[in-house]
């Protein structure tokens, strides 16, 4: 059972290493795609269905696709992808912090009396996740709708912007 | 270690790559997959806890994951229309060069 976990947790955390670290940026949407798929598979083996279906749609499905299109739309030139040296430094600080951070959260799950003994599957069917939806947290069901809809507006007005300047004008 | 310190500590490494990522690359669209899978990390915390945590509503869980990624698909749809300004603004998405607000 736990082989199960370490093989999907080692496949997600190396594609999106790998995907973090890449030059290529189609390559690394492709590999962040596959991490999400990871993801997915322990929503799945942990017994939530219903949203391990939902991050496949969101996630794989729809995220990964908007983040093609605005690589397709934003591509400039490769000069984008080329080696930075002056950002080496950075890179190697971010690493460090990265390290740093999951060190402490390591050590701190470690030593924390978490319950030990396996605790059967809570019992979930879309039927009463439905139900449960529409009882307390309504409210913010319908928050969450009027949030996405303003969001998908507000998306839409950034990205489409002013009519693009005359050829005399300064950028 | 117990099954659930193990998901935990899977959710700590992915929150720690996510973050190495979103702070090292000055891509902006890959600053975003980082702050992406750091949200995604936060999700396996809920799974993880739903799964074998102390026993709570069925389906606490679950519906705390997906409040969360409906909030993280509005911040990325926002997040890649900022990107395409600036890239409108700028002809260039790295974020070094979008510095132009900068005191």
């Amino acid at each position: 059972m736990n082989s199960v976990l370490a093989l999907i947790a080692l496949a997600t955390i190396g594609t999106a290493v790998t995907a973090l670290a890449g030059r290529n940026l189609l390559h690394s949407v492709l590999l962040f795609a596959v991490s999400w798929a990871g993801i997915a598979a322990f929503f799945l083996w942990s017994g939530a269905e219903f949203a391990a279906f939902a991050q496949a749609l969101v996630y794989i499905g729809a995220i990964s696709m908007a983040v093609l299109f605005a690589i397709l739309l934003t591509r400039h030139s490769r000069d984008d992808f080329a080696p930075e040296p002056a950002l080496a430094g950075r890179a190697f600080a971010a690493v460090l912090t990265g390290t740093a951070v999951a060190g402490v959260l390591i050590w701190a799950v470690a030593s924390s009396p978490l319950a030990a003994a396996p605790s059967p599957v809570p019992a979930v069917t879309v039927r009463s996740l439905g139900w449960q939806l529409m009882g307390p947290p309504a409210a913010a069901l319908l928050a969450t709708g009027v949030l996405l809809t303003v969001a998908l507006i507000g998306a839409v007005v950034i990205a489409a912007g002013e009519r693009p300047s005359k050829p005399g004008d300064p950028p | 270690m117990s099954p659930l310190q193990l998901c935990l500590a899977f959710s700590s490494v992915l929150f720690a790559v996510g973050l190495a990522g979103a702070l090292a690359r000055s891509n902006a669209i890959l600053v975003l997959l980082g702050i992406e899978l750091m949200l995604n990390a936060a999700n396996l915390n809920f799974i993880a806890f739903w799964r074998y945590g102390p026993a709570t509503s069925p389906s606490t869980g679950v519906i705390f994951v997906l409040f969360s990624i409906a909030v993280a698909a509005a911040e990325a749809a926002v997040g890649l229309a900022l990107i395409i300004a600036i890239y409108r603004h700028q002809r260039s998405i790295r974020l070094p060069e979008a510095a132009r607000l900068k005191g």
